[in-house]
């Protein structure tokens, strides 16, 4: 549990901080480009959708993230609420963003793969429908942040929506087979048979964890922003641009 | 797989879709990793100024 307080601890978070950014930055980029690069170039071309589906490489690992940067905003953001851990309603914060921007690609890059395969940019269907709502909770929670003068107050709010928000991933997850959708059905979690042949899902495979190195990556990196702008009047904060 | 770089290009009639694609994912990563660093450079500099001393 030692380790644990002096995690806790600011000074000690944004000297370590850096190192293990720069930890997760190098594995995550290599996997993401091995990814992606083993599904434009190497995966055998689908049966069905011809070249078309190597927009999955880009749209699925963005997808996940948009719901795993959400848990994970959802988890840290109940953390905040029950033991007030500054660091915790700082990772809130930090991460909305790259959560939202990644939503946001999910959101794009499914609807450029739907034109050419539906034959229509959008649909109101469940899955399409629930991820918008994904990006409007992300919006909203940078938007709270924003709007509220104490840093205090604007991160428990925020911290609150995150936790309220995240009945909304398991509905994005069965959307698809709780409603008839236009969207296809898991290809990667089902069980059993797997819908995909290794040459494909291999690369997808790497390139998610790609991404989600990243988002520990980037995330951190707002994080030290946040911390430095929240902590700006503290000794600690002076005491480490003095020295430099 | 693909017969030639010509080809791979061309993704099979495909090739606006999926590079235009490529091409936001990359805009969205470079913002992602652009934002920060001005972020903490901006704070940094406004620190160093004693901006936040009173």
């Amino acid at each position: 549990m030692l380790w644990l307080h002096r995690f806790g601890s600011l000074p000690y978070f944004y000297r370590v901080s850096r190192p293990i950014a720069l930890a997760l930055a190098v594995p995550g980029v290599l996997l993401a480009v091995y990814g992606v690069y083993g599904g434009l170039v190497n995966a055998p071309v689908d049966y069905q959708q011809g070249d078309a589906f190597r927009i999955l490489y880009i749209h699925v690992p963005s997808a996940w993230l948009s719901l795993f940067g959400y848990t994970s905003m959802a988890i840290a953001g109940a953390v905040a609420l029950v033991w007030r851990l500054k660091l915790a309603e700082i990772f809130v914060v930090a991460a909305a963003p790259v959560g939202a921007s990644f939503t946001f690609l999910a959101l794009v890059t499914g609807s450029i793969w739907g034109k050419p395969m539906w034959g229509t940019w959008w649909v109101w269907d469940a899955r399409l429908t629930s991820e918008l709502i994904l990006l409007f909770l992300y919006l909203g929670v940078i938007a709270l942040h924003n709007a509220i003068e104490s840093p205090r107050s604007a991160a428990r709010a925020c911290a609150l929506l995150s936790v309220v928000g995240v009945i909304n991933v398991p509905i994005i997850h069965f959307s698809v087979e709780w409603w008839n959708t236009l969207h296809q059905g898991p290809t990667v979690t089902r069980f059993g048979r797997p819908a995909m042949e290794m040459a494909m899902l291999w690369p997808l495979l790497c390139a998610a964890l790609g991404f989600t190195l990243m988002f520990g990556w980037l995330t951190l990196w707002n994080m030290r922003a946040q911390l430095l702008w929240r902590e700006r009047r503290s000794r600690w904060v002076k005491k480490v641009f003095s020295d430099a | 797989m693909h017969e030639s770089w010509q080809q791979f290009w061309a993704m099979g009639g495909y090739a606006g879709y999926v590079w235009s694609s490529y091409a936001i994912a990359a805009v969205v990563i470079v913002g992602n990793i652009v934002a920060p660093v001005i972020a903490h450079r901006h704070i940094a500099r406004r620190i160093k100024n004693e901006e936040f001393d009173d």
